[in-house]
């Protein structure tokens, strides 16, 4: 498995915008000349101002690679640069420079067992990770735990929850009756499997926290995988 | 192509912030891809091995016996973010290849982390006082989140350079890939001539 590379600006047109619940933005983008990317690679986005100011931030795929259009998934920050303008002002039909894909480690093609564990939009390369695993027809594969303080902050809370992940809410009883709580050892134990790439994706804390439950219960570091997003003292 | 009505949030124009990067403030992201390693200072040493006449490993207090050298100034990370005003402490990378010499067909090294990270930078790159070891972040102990207890640091390239909890410095008569290059990532990494990707 050979993770494809970033390649040239390209200008996207959006073709799809969704706001599933107060916290994000889906956005559905035609890339021309697209490069097939790997569940859990990125995409480079950039703004420009009309006097040529730019911000350039990444985004995880939500998309499988069959699917025609890339689907990015991005959370609103109230202080953000970028994401209120993507999730606000981004209409179909507008354009958007885009770059990738991009990353060749936090990748899953479906070619062995895997478990993910995420908390909030770490949850994105997951779906794109459960997407891929459907279309190739193996989902058995694939193992999740998704995380959140309330179900409206965890993206793709239907799909995954269908896909019969385990949802640990921190202060909400689930719709399956989970107590509020944070994502417990004893919760993942069983969906352990020894020969399984562990794809932890969150918050600085969450992946910390994470890493050290699978630790914590045996798992090897070095199958171990991690991406997380976000500042630490 | 301009995007109607975004106007980002503009800061104060500043001469040392190369092309598409943002000032970060105090704030210093985390971006790890592996489990975060707790390591014992007493039993963690650090080696330059390879093309060299004295391969050479120091303990933590033969590292600290060797003499300090500060580096102050800011960091570029390629996700975009610089930061600037840091203070590390150390010791330049200088004063290890002295120590292990590395002969005359050594050209690049391959650093390595505890955790089996890597990364290449041309020999050039480090020599010069470019190149620290260091241990301690605006005068406290580095975290374990942030390389602690100590990592390289080659802040005239982009961060993914300056491995985190580094353990080995390896000459070689060639250029070999670490691990965020062989996954896409520059060979060299300036960021005054945004080299991010293989191809850039």
């Amino acid at each position: 498995m050979r993770a494809p590379t970033a390649g040239p600006w390209r200008s996207a047109t959006v073709r799809e915008v969704a706001h599933p619940h107060p916290h994000g933005v889906v956005l559905r983008l035609e890339v021309p000349d697209r490069v097939d990317h790997l569940p859990g690679q990125h995409y480079v986005l950039r703004l420009r101002a009309e006097d040529g100011y730019t911000a350039t931030r990444s985004y995880s795929l939500a998309s499988a690679p069959s699917d025609p259009l890339v689907e990015l998934y991005v959370e609103e920050l109230p202080d953000g640069e970028v994401s209120p303008y993507l999730a606000q002002a981004i209409q179909p039909g507008d354009q958007l420079e885009v770059r990738g894909p991009v990353g060749g480690w936090f990748v899953w093609d479906a070619d062995g067992p895997a478990l993910g564990l995420a908390g909030g939009s770490g949850v994105v390369p997951l779906v794109a990770m459960l997407r891929h695993a459907v279309d190739v027809g193996r989902p058995e594969l694939l193992r999740l735990a998704v995380a959140a303080r309330t179900l409206d902050r965890l993206p793709y809370a239907e799909e995954l929850t269908a896909a019969g992940a385990l949802v640990a809410l921190s202060q909400e009883v689930s719709a399956q009756g989970r107590a509020a709580g944070r994502l417990l050892a004893a919760e993942v134990a069983p969906l352990l499997d020894d020969a399984a790439t562990c794809f932890v994706c969150g918050s600085a804390p969450f992946a910390a926290g994470a890493s050290d439950l699978l630790v914590g219960l045996g798992v090897d570091v070095g199958r171990v995988r991690v991406e997380r997003f976000g500042a630490s003292g | 192509m301009a995007q109607f009505g975004f106007t980002g949030r503009r800061r104060p124009p500043r001469d040392d912030l190369p092309p598409g990067q943002y000032d970060v403030g105090t704030e210093w992201p985390v971006l790890t891809a592996e489990v975060t390693p707790q390591i014992d200072p007493q039993r963690w040493t650090m080696s330059v091995d390879g093309l060299v006449e004295h391969p050479t490993t120091w303990s933590w207090d033969e590292m600290h016996a060797l003499p300090p050298s500060v580096y102050e100034g800011p960091i570029h990370c390629v996700t975009t973010w610089s930061k600037f005003g840091t203070t590390f402490e150390g010791v330049s990378v200088d004063v290890l290849l002295d120590a292990a010499a590395p002969t005359a067909e050594a050209s690049h090294v391959l650093a390595t982390s505890t955790t089996g990270y890597t990364t290449n930078l041309p020999l050039e790159h480090v020599r010069g006082g470019q190149a620290w070891v260091v241990w301690s972040f605006d005068g406290k102990p580095l975290t374990h989140d942030h390389g602690g207890p100590v990592r390289l640091l080659v802040p005239h390239l982009y961060f993914w350079k300056s491995a985190k909890w580094v353990t080995r410095l390896t000459l070689l008569d060639h250029d070999q890939h670490g691990f965020w290059e062989r996954n896409g990532y520059h060979d060299l990494g300036d960021p005054w001539r945004e080299q991010r990707y293989q191809g850039d």
